[in-house]
């Protein structure tokens, strides 16, 4: 038991959740006191220990599923699957398949032979009426079936997942699903019926996917050992995901992720403000609260200060060099927008356009993104990244209103194609505002290579930072709010 | 300051009992046991919180509690004194909270009054005894007088150490408080002691069983977490919201509950600024039972959904989806 923690613990480390000796010492104190066949308890009762971040929830989940696989005893480790569920599983499949004939079937492995149409048949019945038994059997078979796994082959079962989809009517499942989900007495016609199945329909969809996924990697663990396979599946954590190449289910997310991160950073930043100077001495507050001490101004009060809202005018780069960092940078000004009180959003290719308004009046993310990509006037001439005439537009536009409580946030790789990159007019920015920042999602050993010129433009920066995720990302903000 | 040896032999030192000997055996003898207790006195658990729960008892560790707002977090440490049966002792955080509104304070009015009337006895005994030579001894005993236990007022922290029979202590949202102040709390939550300067360490006689919650408004700093058990309280699934609006809203059909639970489901698997919280899910559940209202469709939904978002563009949005498929037939 001791060794599979251990084994545990360092997998959990290496994908980079931290946990300190402590932690493990109380694990190991965890599980001594849990309840080993209660499978759920220990699950639960060892994420309370070892994780201390709900974004690192779901990375514990999957390791925890590969080592401690279900339909096992955990403290026969790693066993064999038992007889008797096996023959439990085959007989509830028989039923199954007798209800849905109408005849029972002839011989004790009918349904071996079930046909493909059957299968899904069953599957929708398994899946409508909830019936995880059936539904375990199920993927059983279909995984055996059609997943063709190979021993010895060192993937994560991305590929053998697909292909049990594959094999599926997946349409048809669906669509037995939705008449399924019909038998309520509510109104067809009602557009709030109709959302509600949708979601409903997905949802049991997602629990089927979820299930075939599990039992592929229950049997690439069964052939390779946890190790192995907790290896091929490593994901990184939310925070560590870079924006430069993140896949959409990592975006989405990120884009989950960054709500909070605004709002924390708002809250860290409003009290920092808050809290720099305390105002002058409020003498006639100070003498009224010492009359309750005897006269004596023991508690000294002091004049709440007013210090200044920073404004912030926050310039992006959208082109095609850094199209997934653009379209995080949109939702970033996004949540931003929400957050600070006085942000105004810039966007450019080789053109500049102000979206202050646009992100404003969008309800939405999605929506905004749709908006700026149609409303906003980025392109200037060939739709290539030009910063020097992006900077020279936005100085000639907007350079007035900026002054010495303006803060300039600049996101961008500095890639240029070998324009010229016009660099009085930061330094003429700088010298009319308060700070200049730069946040380069590229990796610092890729800056000034090819067309990127950032240590022209670096000079007249406050700082330059890297930001290729969010963990990144949270420290330069933290950093330039200070 | 002073020698802390003499004040301490005042305060007995021995081991203090944990929670897992105080706590009643029947009910934390496993973590499925703990939910049906926990559901007896309202509060339905899930398998999470209940393990996470149990741990914290057999291990004596404290219970860091995340999660959105209004999905029961601190209704979780009520439940809990509710199910043992001890006080709840609060500590609501805010900003500019400090040791003197946490641990403890000393009672100054009341200091000065003991001096006024030291001065006093001092005046009349000098005339009597006609010098002034008990002085000097006389201040060392009004010190010891003034910095002793009678001086001290107590603050929930403190109240929850020195208690002599065990309570649950409730830290609530402790994210509101700055990451200095949170220091305060670590001497407190690993060794349950607390340390008065004039008196001395002041140790637990009985560990409290302690709940933080928090609303995740700023990262909480690591020596904090590391000496909590982690708890994440997300919004409830579908049966676990049906049965909390079966027992918090009395007189509403199955039927009702069901449908109000997978309304709301729906809603927060949009993209809203800020999802119906469970505490909003009942209050329209209470109002379509009071509209007397036996289903719910798109119409019924859209006039109520100020009940459930708080927000103007969430509820335009919400209210756009649920009428986009009238007017493609319109």
């Amino acid at each position: 038991m001791l060794e599979v923690l251990a084994d545990f613990v360092e997998e959990l480390r290496a994908a980079s959740i931290p946990i300190s000796p402590t932690q493990v010492v109380d694990a190991a104190r965890a599980l001594s006191c849990l309840p080993l066949e209660d499978r759920s308890a220990v699950k639960y009762g060892l994420g309370a220990v070892l994780v201390s971040s709900e974004d690192h929830w779901e990375v514990f989940d999957t390791v925890f599923e590969v080592y401690f696989s279900a339909g096992r005893d955990i403290s026969s480790l790693p066993g064999e699957e038992k007889q008797e569920e096996s023959s439990s599983r085959s007989t509830r499949i028989r039923s199954a398949l007798a209800q849905l004939r109408g005849t029972p079937p002839t011989s004790f492995s009918a349904y071996q032979e079930m046909t493909q149409k059957e299968i899904d048949d069953l599957l929708a019945m398994a899946v409508a009426t909830g019936d995880g038994p059936l539904m375990t059997a199920l993927v059983n078979i279909v995984v055996t079936r059609y997943a063709a796994i190979e021993k010895g082959r060192p993937v994560g079962g991305r590929y053998y997942f697909y292909r049990t989809l594959r094999s599926l009517d997946m349409d048809r499942i669906k669509l037995a699903l939705s008449y399924a989900s019909m038998n309520d007495d509510m109104d067809e016609h009602d557009p709030l019926t109709k959302l509600l199945r949708e979601r409903e329909v997905e949802s049991r969809l997602d629990l089927l996917k979820d299930e075939i996924a599990k039992e592929i990697r229950r049997r690439l663990v069964a052939d390779r050992g946890p190790k192995a396979v907790a290896r091929s599946i490593r994901r990184p954590l939310p925070e560590e995901v870079d924006f430069m190449n993140a896949s959409s289910t990592e975006m989405t997310a990120l884009r989950r992720a960054l709500y909070p991160l605004t709002r924390k950073l708002a809250a860290k930043l409003a009290a920092k403000r808050r809290h720099r100077h305390s105002g002058s001495l409020d003498f006639r507050s100070t003498i009224r609260h010492s009359l309750s001490d005897g006269g004596v101004p023991v508690d000294l009060k002091f004049r709440h200060p007013h210090p200044a809202k920073p404004e912030l005018f926050v310039i992006a780069d959208v082109s095609g060099s850094v199209a997934s960092f653009a379209r995080f940078t949109l939702q970033l000004l996004y949540a931003l927008s929400a957050q600070f009180s006085r942000v105004r959003s810039f966007v450019f290719v080789d053109g500049i356009d102000e979206i202050t308004e646009v992100l404003e009046k969008a309800d939405d993310v999605a929506e905004a993104i749709v908006m700026v990509n149609k409303e906003a006037d980025v392109v200037f001439m060939d739709g290539h990244s030009d910063y020097g005439n992006a900077l020279s537009m936005f100085w000639e536009r907007w350079g007035g209103e900026m002054n010495a409580r303006t803060s300039v946030l600049i996101l961008g790789d500095a890639r240029s194609n070998y324009h010229p990159p016009r660099v009085h007019i930061l330094k003429a920015v700088r010298a009319r505002t308060k700070h200049v920042y730069w946040f380069n999602p590229e990796p610092c050993s890729y800056w000034d290579a090819g067309d990127s010129v950032l240590s022209s433009y670096a000079p007249f920066c406050d700082g330059v930072y890297e930001c290729r995720n969010l963990r990144q990302l949270t420290k330069a903000i933290e950093a330039i709010g200070a | 300051m002073r020698s802390s040896e003499i004040d301490a032999s005042t305060i007995p030192n021995e081991r203090a009992v944990e929670p897992a000997e105080w706590l009643p055996l029947d009910l934390f003898s496993s973590p499925s046991k703990l939910k049906e207790g926990l559901a007896k006195v309202g509060y339905l658990a899930d398998d999470r919180i209940a393990s996470t729960v149990f741990l914290a008892a057999r291990l004596g560790k404290p219970i860091l509690v995340e999660g959105p707002a209004g999905v029961g977090k601190t209704e979780l440490a009520k439940a809990t004194a509710r199910l043992i049966g001890r006080k709840l002792i609060r500590l609501q955080c805010y900003e500019g909270l400090d040791e003197s509104k946490a641990l403890y304070e000393w009672n100054y009015k009341k200091q000065l009054l003991r001096i006024e009337v030291a001065k006093l006895d001092r005046t009349n005994n000098g005339e009597k005894d006609g010098g002034d030579t008990v002085a000097p001894s006389s201040w060392h005993e009004l010190e010891d007088d003034i910095f002793s236990e009678n001086f001290l007022l107590e603050r929930p922290l403190m109240a929850a150490i020195r208690a002599l029979e065990p309570v649950v202590l409730l830290i609530d949202e402790i994210d509101r408080v700055e990451l200095e102040t949170e220091a305060l709390l670590l001497e407190v939550l690993s060794d349950y002691q607390i340390s008065v300067p004039e008196l001395g360490t002041i140790n637990a006689k009985t560990i409290p069983l302690v709940f933080l919650t928090s609303n995740n408004s700023r990262e909480l700093s690591e020596a904090l977490k590391r000496r909590c058990l982690y708890l994440h309280i997300d919004y409830p699934d579908h049966e676990r919201e049906e049965q909390i609006i079966a027992v918090n809203v009395p007189g509403i059909s199955e039927r009702l509950s069901k449908q109000v639970a997978k309304v709301v489901g729906l809603l927060r698997s949009m993209d809203l600024k800020k999802a119906p919280s469970v505490s909003e899910t009942i209050d329209w559940a209470r109002t379509l039972v009071l509209l007397s209202i036996e289903s719910v469709n798109a119409e019924i939904a859209k006039d109520s959904l100020h009940v459930l978002l708080k927000y103007r563009s969430d509820i335009d949005k919400v209210a756009k989806r649920l009428q986009s498929d009238d007017s493609f037939v319109a």
